[in-house]
């Protein structure tokens, strides 16, 4: 039986991107379905009722959510090529802390940057910038987080790369002048098509934000 | 490499008490040392965990694995035998998914009930059995979390239950009351060895509880 895959996603979405990333990655063909998050679809009420939230992958009419459980199991059900999580569970394990760490750390930080402004806007660019720090640090001297291979922190963090000229413009910071090391990792993922093809561009994203903060009234 | 196992641990902490349970349920001996969380972190908590200080924290052979799930998850890993996870992938999407619902909305509704009074009070049980009533729905008809047998989903959740006792006391309400399914689990649950063992008595719960809401300056 040939397997029927949907995803619902939204361009901009740096957690849809992860999983269009992976889905390059190991080559599997589907069908993405773009939402509008004002107006959701009674497809993706369905398959996630708990959260209502994008991206969601259906396979073959079973839904899976929430970005890094998607990328987890892509890695698991189409094991042929590219593994995108270690073997050694004590490296795999070290893997998720670090993933979980950019969703803990990066999003909100970034989120508080575009809308807020004055000491909160800067305490949330502080926040942003000593979290990259920290991944930074972890990165060190390796050309991925994952050491020789792109995988699965280098996945869960890349996609904010096309949010980042949104943070430093709304911020009015520069990522590269805190963290070079991290850019110069970025600019390498970028090389891979798997990320080029995946990643929205960073003007369209700008511009996104600019049309929500119109649309929300926040200055 | 040493197979030495030690756990960072504080008793009464939901977190722990899932890694103890697994550890419990899997026959894995191992060094628990007691953290004084209000006194004073070890150094070697500090060392291992040195971006959030907190515990569980197992250390395998000196190396570190953070992060309560993530450890539930390396364990499963590590000892195979028996298993604690599903072994079809889909299933374990689903087992990962409600994991990551619990870790994010039950411990923090919870700690806004002993943490509020009058129409915050009121607005933070709703929200809490809100999300017991999602957690209802995931159980269906079955007997755990996660089927018909006891597994992963149901050592997460367990542990959290814990502070029900707590939560009830300071927010003046039952939670059988509207949510009996949840609380006919949690008997069935801790008529099991290694969840008996590691459950503390509610009432050592409730005095800690107390205490927090007295540094919080609540009463």
């Amino acid at each position: 039986m040939a397997d029927e895959l949907i995803l619902l996603d939204v361009h901009v979405s740096m957690f849809g991107m992860r999983v269009r990333v992976a889905l390059a990655e190991k080559g599997i063909e589907y069908e993405y379905r773009e939402e509008n998050l004002a107006n959701k679809s009674p497809l993706l009420l369905e398959m996630n009722p708990v959260h209502k939230k994008i991206p969601v992958l259906i396979h073959n009419g079973k839904p899976i959510s929430e970005s890094l459980i998607i990328v987890q199991y892509i890695d698991e059900v189409w094991t042929g090529k590219s593994p995108l999580l270690p073997s050694d569970p004590y490296q795999r394990a070290h893997a998720r802390f670090w993933a979980d760490f950019v969703d803990k750390k990066i999003f909100d930080a970034g989120r508080r940057i575009w809308t807020r402004k004055g000491e909160e806007q800067e305490a949330a660019t502080k926040e942003l910038i000593d979290a990259l720090k920290l991944l930074e640090g972890e990165l060190g001297e390796k050309a991925y987080f994952g050491g020789d291979k792109f995988g699965f922190v280098d996945m869960a963090l890349i996609t904010f790369y096309s949010w980042f000229y949104t943070y430093e413009t709304c911020g009015n910071f520069s990522v590269e002048e805190h963290c070079p090391k991290l850019v110069a990792w970025a600019k390498r993922c970028m090389e891979r098509e798997s990320v080029s093809k995946s990643l929205a561009d960073p003007k369209t994203v700008y511009e996104f934000v600019l049309m929500l903060k119109k649309k929300y009234g926040i200055e | 490499m040493s197979n030495e196992v030690v756990l960072l641990d504080f008793g009464l902490s939901p977190f722990c008490m899932r890694v103890r349970i697994a550890l419990a349920e899997k026959g894995v001996r191992y060094e628990g040392q007691e953290e004084d969380l209000f006194g004073g972190k070890s150094e070697l908590l500090q060392k291992s965990n040195p971006i959030y200080e907190k515990v569980p924290v197992l250390l395998h052979g000196g190396k570190p694995i953070l992060e309560s799930s993530n450890i539930v998850y390396y364990i499963d890993e590590t000892w195979p035998s028996p298993p604690l996870l599903p072994a079809c992938s889909y299933g374990r999407s689903r087992a990962r998914f409600w994991a990551d619902f619990i870790d994010k909305k039950v411990f923090e509704a919870g700690s806004a009930i002993w943490r509020s009074k009058g129409d915050e009070l009121e607005l933070a049980k709703k929200e809490f059995i809100d999300i017991l009533k999602k957690l209802e729905g995931a159980i269906g008809d079955k007997d755990y979390l996660g089927g018909n047998e006891f597994g992963f989903l149901d050592i997460v959740l367990i542990g959290s239950s814990s502070w029900f006792p707590a939560y009830e006391k300071f927010g003046g309400f039952k939670i059988e009351d509207e949510c009996p399914k949840i609380v006919g689990w949690m008997k069935r649950c801790k008529g099991r060895e290694s969840v008996a063992k590691t459950l503390p008595d509610g009432q050592q719960v409730c005095e800690l509880v107390g205490m927090l809401r007295k540094m919080h300056g609540i009463e």
